[in-house]
């Protein structure tokens, strides 16, 4: 089956961009495809690389990205609500002449069309969220 | 964009400014309205507070986007399902809502109402119908 995901809350506050992991590592684990991970409203923050969690808790960001690098996963961080956040790629900081970028290697910055499309193509879209 | 054509449901459940969730799901509904899908969205608990009448949100400095529910209809986005128990349970009555219309372009563009009430039960129902349920 193919999964598309959105994750809808911050890491850390909200267990959800946890529990979207492990649902993520269980669904690949057993065959399925996902085809997308969606970050929207505070789920955009599990997309930066410049937290610092506590060493004995578990990483969020790196989790995601080591596991986007195993299984090519593409990671969306939507544009919209990441600009809102203080979410920056270099293309858009550049652009914004901001003097920062914070996105972690294995996301990418995009539009919600993306989350639209990921709904069409996918068989099921599961939402980790409050 | 697409041929395939998928039953979309936005779930509607925040009242409209203490959280950023209202704002931000219309902002799917907007851009998801290019795809050309079958949208619908569903508004119970304190979600039915974002299509109440008279917002003013002047004093607390936030963007008042209600008129944009209005203009819903001009995206072709015509089923507004609202839910009775969620009214009830917060003294509101269908008359509390702002009057949504879309023009039905094959009944010679007559007005008609985009607000559905239904019941719990009908909003299950609603609910299983469709093939992508986003929350919010």
């Amino acid at each position: 089956m193919k999964f598309g995901i959105v994750v809808s809350e911050g890491p850390y506050t909200h267990e959800a961009s946890d529990s979207a992991y492990n649902f993520v590592k269980a669904a690949l684990a057993k065959g399925h495809e996902v085809s997308r991970v969606f970050f929207y409203h505070d789920g955009v923050n599990v997309g930066t690389r410049l937290s610092i969690p506590p060493q004995d808790d578990r990483q969020i960001q790196e989790q995601w990205t080591a596991l986007a690098k195993e299984h090519d996963l593409d990671l969306v961080i939507c544009i919209a609500a990441a600009q809102r956040r203080g979410l920056l790629d270099k293309n858009e900081a550049d652009r914004q002449g901001k003097d920062a970028n914070n996105i972690a290697e294995g996301f990418r910055i995009s539009g919600l069309g993306q989350l639209i499309e990921m709904g069409i193509q996918a068989d099921r879209t599961v939402t980790f969220g409050d | 964009m697409s041929e395939t054509v998928k039953k979309f449901l936005y779930v509607n459940r925040k009242a409209p400014y203490g959280t950023i969730y209202a704002q931000e799901a219309l902002e799917v509904v907007l851009i998801g309205a290019a795809f050309d899908q079958d949208v619908s969205l569903a508004f119970l608990d304190d979600g039915v507070f974002q299509l109440t009448k008279g917002q003013d949100t002047k004093e607390i400095g936030l963007k008042n986007f209600s008129a944009t529910y209005r203009a819903l209809g001009d995206y072709e986005v015509t089923k507004l399902y609202v839910e009775k128990e969620s009214l009830e349970e917060r003294g509101l009555t269908l008359d509390d809502l702002q009057n949504i219309e879309y023009e039905d372009e094959d009944d010679d563009y007559a007005e008609k109402p985009s607000i559905r009430l239904v019941t719990r039960a009908e909003m299950a129902e609603v609910m299983a119908d469709q093939d992508v349920v986003l929350s919010f």
